[in-house]
């Protein structure tokens, strides 16, 4: 568990291809504006973590770039195309490359693992039912579950299972950016470590790109390499965990120097 | 390394065969997308035997896990030949990644695949029969359990949970009124048309009445009345218990030291004790209106005729013989929708299962009672 790499920082932003890139986002539920000119850029390579207080819109803003949540205004590019504005058909092919890990997982219940990791291949892969159980038993293993996991329903499994079941099934279409949203919420400590390790693990040797919410002051230590905190309807900061503590708007200061930050801190 | 399923290079495969050993050289997108192509060509490739190989990767322009999977196949299926094997990824990143598949690679008797064949059709038909003899034991245990418990609330009234019994009597009972009253009256001039037309045959009209009646009081009016009640009730028992059930509630109960049978299934069982006899009385009287309605549009029975004739040929043991069946008819009910309710577990489509299971089965199980309770009145000759 050591620090964020020091090489990804050391390059300046503008010269790393920005894969997602936010601009004057506009969210608003009624009366009740959740994000108001929202700027971020993701990029390439790195794992980014979302922070904020709880209805500060981490969810949300997920939500919208992954298209379940249709903005009152902005741009969204994803792998530089503008995906708010492009065809049913380029947009099916933006989807197939990332993967989304919802919160419990949000495996289908009627499926088992294995059907659930092969659900996205039977429906954009043309491959024999042999290579897709192959390759979806892969998964099963590369996600750390024990290969029995894969005939199991969702409802047979633990909490953590789920979750790396949901991982697996987020990895079928082998995709260049996975979404996290709180993976390591309602983990026990060592299965959250794991669970970050994993990632980590993962992400290098997939070459992924990382979008996280978490409030899980131990994983954004672990892995993440870029932290952007979300406040006062915007991205507030974005840095890495040694900016962050030099931050002195009020929350983030709460949030990065209270009791249990000062105590993930400890561990390094 | 980054996987585009819209690959614009296709992978390639291509073997040359050195001095001293042979190298199978990798080209293109080694990518999910490509992959059924690529594995034809790995199937087919054929080196020069006694020779060590190496799978040279340094030309391929991206690499992924499906990728890698193929490379580490074909790398396990030369070496089973008796090939001595060798990875030249390109580049160390590539390299991690064939190493964390490499660890991840599933061994085959632990994979998930199952049975086929007949073993499997005779594991099933097995499962099966030891699956009804399992649900006949749960069904009966759930029933002796409610029986228990409701008598116990009846003997102490004051332990009985009224608001839920009230609420459970207005939606499962005095709500069914509309529906089972037009159910039965229409049926009531459907058997009223029918027995009309072929009575007319010999002039027998008169006996329409006889027909009607005895039909209905002894047997239809309750019947009909709890297959509704069966489909709108036990439905309703079933799916709010097993809600109820995926959400915790039923265990939050049982911690905060409530009984599930007291709150959840004895009021529902007595609210349908309560009102199924009733509901069963108004169908038979809802159906002699329609059959005494048609007898007279069709066959010119008046009313008054109709009800001398009802007195005259239909005695009161006909309606006692249908309403004894009604309480037997709603615990049934009652009991299999509840305990249908209890068996959700984890997923929604189970509360579905569960729910379609409940309608199915007490329905089935009200025919059977009915053809047992009428041969138990045929042989006393009631």
């Amino acid at each position: 568990m050591d620090g964020s790499p020091d090489a990804l920082h050391a390059a300046p932003a503008a010269e790393r291809e920005a894969v997602i890139k936010v601009r004057g986002l506009v969210n608003q539920f009624g009366p009740q504006v959740v994000h108001e000119n929202l700027d971020l850029d993701v990029y390439r390579g790195e794992v980014l973590g979302i922070v904020g207080g709880s209805g500060t819109g981490k969810s949300v803003l997920l939500r919208t770039i992954v298209g379940l949540n249709r903005p009152r205004a902005g741009k969204i590019e994803v792998f530089g195309q503008d995906v708010l504005s492009i065809s049913d058909k380029e947009r099916r092919e933006v989807e197939k490359r990332w993967g989304v890990l919802f919160q419990d997982g949000a495996l289908f219940s009627s499926l088992t693992v294995l059907e659930n990791i092969e659900a996205p291949m039977r429906e954009h892969l043309k491959l024999s039912p042999a290579l897709m159980r192959a390759l979806g038993n892969l998964k099963v293993r590369l996600v750390g579950l024990p290969g029995f996991a894969g005939s199991k329903y969702p409802s047979e499994l633990s909490g953590g299972m789920r979750k790396r079941a949901g991982l697996a099934r987020a990895l079928a279409l082998e995709p260049e950016i996975v979404f996290l949203d709180e993976p390591t919420a309602g983990l026990d400590p060592i299965g959250a470590a794991a669970f970050d390790d994993l990632i980590k693990q993962l992400q290098e040797s997939l070459g992924l790109t990382v979008f996280m919410v978490t409030h899980d002051l131990d994983s954004l230590h672990a892995i993440c390499d870029r932290i952007a905190v979300l406040a006062e309807k915007k991205v507030l900061v974005t840095g890495s965990m040694k900016d962050m503590l030099s931050v002195d708007h009020p929350w983030v200061h709460e949030y990065f120097h209270g009791p249990r930050a000062r105590a993930a801190q400890g561990q390094d | 390394m980054a996987a585009t399923l819209t690959s614009p290079a296709p992978p390639a495969l291509a073997v040359e065969d050195g001095p001293d050993r042979a190298v199978a050289r990798f080209g293109g997108r080694l990518v999910v997308a490509g992959l059924v192509a690529l594995e034809a060509a790995a199937a087919d490739l054929r080196p020069p035997a006694g020779k060590p190989i190496t799978l040279d990767l340094s030309e391929v322009e991206a690499l992924d896990t499906a990728g890698a999977w193929l490379v580490l196949q074909l790398k396990a299926r030369l070496e089973a030949s008796g090939a001595s094997v060798e990875i030249a990824p390109g580049d160390p990143a590539r390299a991690a990644l064939i190493e964390t598949v490499a660890r991840a690679l599933p061994d085959a008797e632990e994979d998930a695949g199952g049975r086929r064949g007949f073993v499997a059709w005779l594991e099933g038909v097995g499962a099966g029969v030891v699956g009804v003899k399992d649900t006949a034991v749960s069904l009966l245990g759930f029933l002796g359990l409610t029986l228990a418990r409701l008598t116990a609330g009846i003997l102490r009234p004051w332990t009985l949970r009224k608001a839920a019994l009230f609420h459970h009597m207005q939606e499962a009972g005095f709500n069914a009124f509309p529906i089972v009253a037009l159910m039965s009256f229409l049926i009531g001039i459907v058997l009223g048309f029918q027995g009309a037309s072929q009575l007319q045959q010999f002039g027998a009209e008169v006996f329409v009445v006889n027909l009607i009646a005895i039909s209905l009081l002894r047997e239809l009016g309750i019947l009909l009345t709890s297959i509704i009640v069966a489909g709108r009730s036990g439905s309703a028992f079933a799916a709010s218990i097993g809600s109820m059930k995926i959400r915790e509630e039923i265990d939050a109960m049982r911690t905060l030291g409530l009984d599930p049978i007291d709150v959840l299934v004895v009021p529902r069982t007595l609210a349908l004790l309560i009102m199924l006899p009733v509901l069963g009385f108004i169908s038979n009287m809802a159906g002699l209106i329609g059959g005494g309605l048609m007898a007279w549009v069709d066959l010119g029975v008046s009313p008054g005729m109709f009800v001398t004739r009802l007195y005259e040929t239909t005695g009161v043991w006909h309606l006692i013989v249908g309403m004894v069946k009604a309480p037997f008819f709603a615990v049934v009910i009652a009991v299999v929708g509840c305990w249908q309710g209890m068996l959700v577990g984890g997923s929604a489509e189970s509360v579905g299962q569960r729910t379609t299971q409940a309608v199915v089965m007490a329905i089935f199980l009200v025919i059977v009672i009915d053809a047992v309770f009428s041969i138990f009145f045929s042989e006393m000759g009631v």
